[in-house]
């Protein structure tokens, strides 16, 4: 099965990077200090160097919405991210923004681009929680597996922005097969603390800062269970069990607490993301499997004081919806994965009802190149597992899933997430139900810019790395 | 037993023969055939000693008898699904080393596995996956050692004593990025490798002016040993068939000419990505083609021509078109893929299926490319009775079996996941724990 391919590819990849990068970890990691040298002995004349200040926003997005003009979809149905259906409805986009969302007799100006939404759907931009694309593009060579910087358990101090390549062709089938306007970015799974995430507007771009989402707050990746104590324990060194897990991550956060409460402390990259955590400022995000473990972070975020946004790939949430709904933390799942390693073996198709019949938050993530193409469809999957077991949980609530949960837990659905005016005019126009496998996006509209449209080859975005290949311009 | 006796269906007046399976009538039924063609409302299909007899829309007053009939209630009436390629039956986890016989990385042997050997009909993918409506599958190891995988079975899902219904019913290699890889580093060298095993093989059938060499090697690695030679004879005789994995329009080239120089061998393609560039060229070398079905990422240079629409387009060129389980997160997303398949025939300069073919994609179609063609994956009189009923359109997401039936016998569907399902189906815990619940 791929599933087995793709996890025992997922080791290698680790086992091989790690070997690799094994010679140079002491010249990469411990990044400190690079700034406060220059500034005790110097004399007043010379020259004093000196870095931005910590907190200070740093590889600052240069994504700007791209010209749209004021557009209404007519006659649709709409799903507003929210939970709120509406029949024969009016989505209005103007200036980048939704102006308005009603029902048929919302008025909408004479002279504006209007949409016949007859038999079709409309829907948030999708919304795609946990993906490598960029940090593992397409072609996925060793050249590019820049995902996991697994030297070291605990790597707060890495971003995964900076591993983003923004030609990865990845972006483009996202967008145009998922419907997928934003998406995060997370560091893989190796590390305990794999290091920042960055959120993404799937605009295509020269930089990463071309797509990163202005004002999207940062969250740090965190991995439970299997592969932590696999990378680290078949290197000889903690951590090689679950306890071992605990305890060096409890050991780090509580050296983030001196270091937060040390005013004389020198500029750490590592401990300035944990403090950021600590603030409240950057979410957590955390890949964690087990039931068991899940309360076990749960206890630790506690004790140290922070909270986690999400658990991802949470394969047993179903086992403590309760616990999670008391927590406020949201599941981020697959509707279908499940027996490729130990700690997935408990997974049932059940699990994203199961949670919802809990009152807790559900997500459906990728963490998958291909499956970010079809996040609809293993929604649908996971509603249809609720239905036949008396669990019936309305469309307009399973779309909630792709859109503004999603978007709830990556702190950005005061900006996007839903179809509410003064929001980003992020929107799919489905060619039908898009809990059906026989729709498609036929238009997606992100900050209001028409930036795909199916019945257009020229709306497709064909990456530098496609140019001259063959398929090139290809509806893939 | 007693048999009813049942008018307004079939063909048959059934003559009372010990049954090694229940008979039974499925009336009422949105029959698929499993051919390609359009469902067919008010559908009935009869199964008689674990075969069908009858499938179709019976004339007004015609009689038959019976021991079971059910009323489908107007649902979707099925062939089972017929999966391939896949390692079903070959791993309980496969990142649990102990339990995985997937690959064989250590072992001095390539061509001679058999994987019929290491099929655990109990396995939960098995159980699993029959209650996601597949009743039968191509079972193959994976490439490890070598670019042999090894000899592929045909197996059932009812997870009885005897899953293997055809053992060695296949040959799997890779000539791709994956075989270069395993053969030395090169293409080049993949091939060199094969055909000097088929020449080996040759030898022992006697073919003269050819020379026998006790194995291929380098170091302490054993590429082909005297017992996978001997394994390929039924390969190089055109006896068994040799699934060939390759992507690159070039590497597809390249299978289909071996035939210029080992023409008996009976060639399927397995993964094919760039096949719709090369699309007329297998057609008219009469090669079927296991097919990537969604595939549209470069996510190897030799995928660099990838598009939803590969099946599409080749089937379209003549080309006999399966689906490849392998590629996807697990096999019960087989149907997932030919709902998409019927999708892209929606979308402007793409390629895709009617609903049929789409359906004909996992069920007779691969049936017929292992071998099973006109017995699995089809309804049709002589064929295996497996029968599935659904809880709405088999193609889209979100549907699956309410019954399953294999040679004629009714399945249960429980497993690990229907258990864990129905302990958790709330959190009560106000008595005692979970682990009482079952």
């Amino acid at each position: 099965m791929f599933a087995d391919k793709s996890a025992r590819g997922r080791i290698a990849v680790l086992a091989t990077l790690a070997s690799a990068l094994a010679l140079s970890a002491c010249a990469t990691t411990g990044g400190s200090g690079e700034t406060a040298s220059a500034s005790a002995s110097a004399k007043s004349d010379e020259k004093k160097f000196a870095a931005t200040k910590a907190g200070d926003p740093v590889f600052a997005s240069t994504y700007k919405p791209y010209p749209n003009v004021a557009t209404a979809i007519r006659g649709a149905t709409v799903y507003d991210g929210k939970g709120g259906t509406i029949q024969n409805g009016v989505v209005f986009m103007s200036g980048g923004k939704i102006t308005a969302v009603g029902g048929p007799d919302t008025p909408i100006p004479a002279d504006i681009a209007v949409f016949d939404g007859t038999g079709k759907f409309v829907t948030p931009g999708i919304i795609d929680i946990h993906s490598h694309l960029g940090d593992y593009p397409s072609p996925g060579v060793e050249a590019h597996s820049d995902g996991n910087e697994a030297t070291s358990p605990t790597t707060p101090e890495v971003w995964a922005e900076h591993s983003v390549w923004p030609q990865d062709p990845g972006f483009s089938r996202a967008l145009a097969n998922g419907g997928v306007t934003a998406l995060q970015i997370l560091p893989g799974s190796a590390n305990l603390m794999g290091g920042r995430s960055v959120t993404l507007k799937n605009v295509p771009a020269r930089t990463m800062q071309g797509m990163k989402f202005p004002g999207a707050p940062y969250s740090m990746k965190m991995a439970c269970g299997e592969n932590p104590k696999r990378v680290y324990g078949a290197r000889g060194r903690m951590p090689s069990t679950r306890m071992g897990n605990l305890a060096v991550n409890r050991e780090t956060w509580l050296a983030a607490i001196d270091y937060a409460n040390d005013p004389k402390a020198k500029r750490d990259l590592g401990k300035e993301t944990l403090v950021g955590v600590l603030k409240g400022e950057i979410l957590i995000q955390n890949h964690c499997y087990r039931a068991d473990e899940m309360a076990l972070v749960l206890d630790m975020a506690k004790e140290m004081g922070y909270k986690v946004a999400a658990f991802h790939h949470a394969v047993e949430a179903y086992k403590i919806g309760d616990l999670l709904r008391e927590n406020d933390v949201c599941s981020a799942i697959w509707a279908d994965w499940y027996g490729f390693k130990m700690e997935s073996y408990d997974g049932i198709l059940e699990n994203a009802a199961f949670l919802q019949r809990e009152g807790a938050c559900v997500v459906i993530h990728s963490d998958d190149q291909n499956d970010i193409q079809r996040l609809n469809q293993e929604a649908a999957k996971a509603q249809a597992a609720g239905a036949r077991v008396g669990i019936d949980i309305p469309d307009a609530t399973v779309i909630q899933w792709l859109t503004y949960n999603a978007a709830k837990a990556m702190g950005i659905a005061d900006m996007t997430g839903s179809l509410e005016t003064g929001k980003m005019a992020d929107v799919v126009l489905w060619n039908g139900d898009p809990l059906s496998v026989y729709s498609r996006p036929e238009k997606v509209w992100i900050d209001g810019a028409l930036m795909f449209d199916a019945m257009n080859p020229k709306t497709r975005p064909v990456s530098d790395f496609e140019l001259g290949q063959p398929g090139e311009g290809d509806v893939k | 037993m007693k048999r009813l006796l049942i008018t307004a269906a079939s063909v048959l007046a059934l003559t009372a023969t010990p049954a090694f399976a229940q008979d039974m009538v499925v009336t009422n039924a949105r029959l698929v055939i499993g051919d390609g063609g359009a469902p067919i409302e008010g559908g009935v299909v009869i199964v008689d000693d674990g075969k069908v007899v009858f499938a179709g829309v019976p004339t007004p007053g015609q009689t038959f008898s019976t021991d079971t009939v059910i009323d489908a209630g107007g649902a979707w009436v099925t062939p089972g699904l017929f999966a391939t390629v896949t390692t079903l039956g070959l791993a309980d986890v496969s990142a649990v080393d102990e339990s995985n016989d997937i690959t064989a990385r250590e072992t001095p042997f390539s061509a001679a596995l058999d994987a019929a050997t290491a099929i655990n009909p109990t396995s939960q993918h098995i159980l699993v996956h029959k209650a996601a409506g597949i009743t039968r599958a191509a079972t193959s190891m994976v490439p490890a050692g070598s670019i042999f995988a090894g000899q592929g079975a045909i197996i059932d899902l009812d997870g009885d004593a005897r899953p293997v219904m055809q053992a060695r019913a296949f040959q799997m290699i890779n000539l791709g990025e994956g075989g270069a890889d395993r053969a030395g580093g090169s293409r080049a060298a993949a091939h060199v490798l094969l055909r000097s095993a088929l020449r080996e093989a040759q030898a022992l059938v006697g073919k003269p002016g050819i020379p026998e060499t006790t194995e291929i090697g380098k170091d302490d690695e054993v590429f082909l040993s005297r017992f996978d030679a001997e394994a390929l004879v039924p390969v190089v005789t055109g006896k068994q068939k040799l699934y060939v994995a390759v992507e690159r329009m070039a590497d597809i080239r390249a299978v289909l000419a071996l035939k210029t120089e080992y023409p008996k061998l009976d060639l399927v393609l397995v993964g094919a990505t760039e096949g719709w560039l090369v699309a007329s060229e297998i057609a008219a070398a009469g090669v079927p083609v296991i097919a990537n079905g969604l595939n549209d990422l470069p996510e190897t240079f030799e995928q660099l021509g990838a598009t939803q629409s590969n099946a599409g387009r080749m089937a379209k060129a003549g080309v006999k078109v399966a689906i490849n389980a392998e590629s996807l997160q697990n096999p019960r997303r087989l149907q997932q893929v030919a709902g998409n398949l019927v999708a892209l025939t929606r979308m402007p300069g793409a390629s895709g299926m009617d609903w049929g073919k789409a359906f004909a994609a996992i069920s007779s179609v691969p049936a017929e490319i292992s071998g099973m063609g006109g017995k699995a994956g089809v309804l049709k009189p002589g064929a295996l009775g497996d029968v599935v009923i659904w809880t709405g359109d088999p193609l889209e997401v979100g549907s699956v079996p309410t019954r399953v039936f294999i040679d004629g016998r009714e399945q249960d569907l429980t497993n690990h996941q229907t258990r864990l399902r129905d302990r958790y189906i709330d959190l009560d815990e106000s008595d005692r724990p979970k682990a009482y619940d079952w």
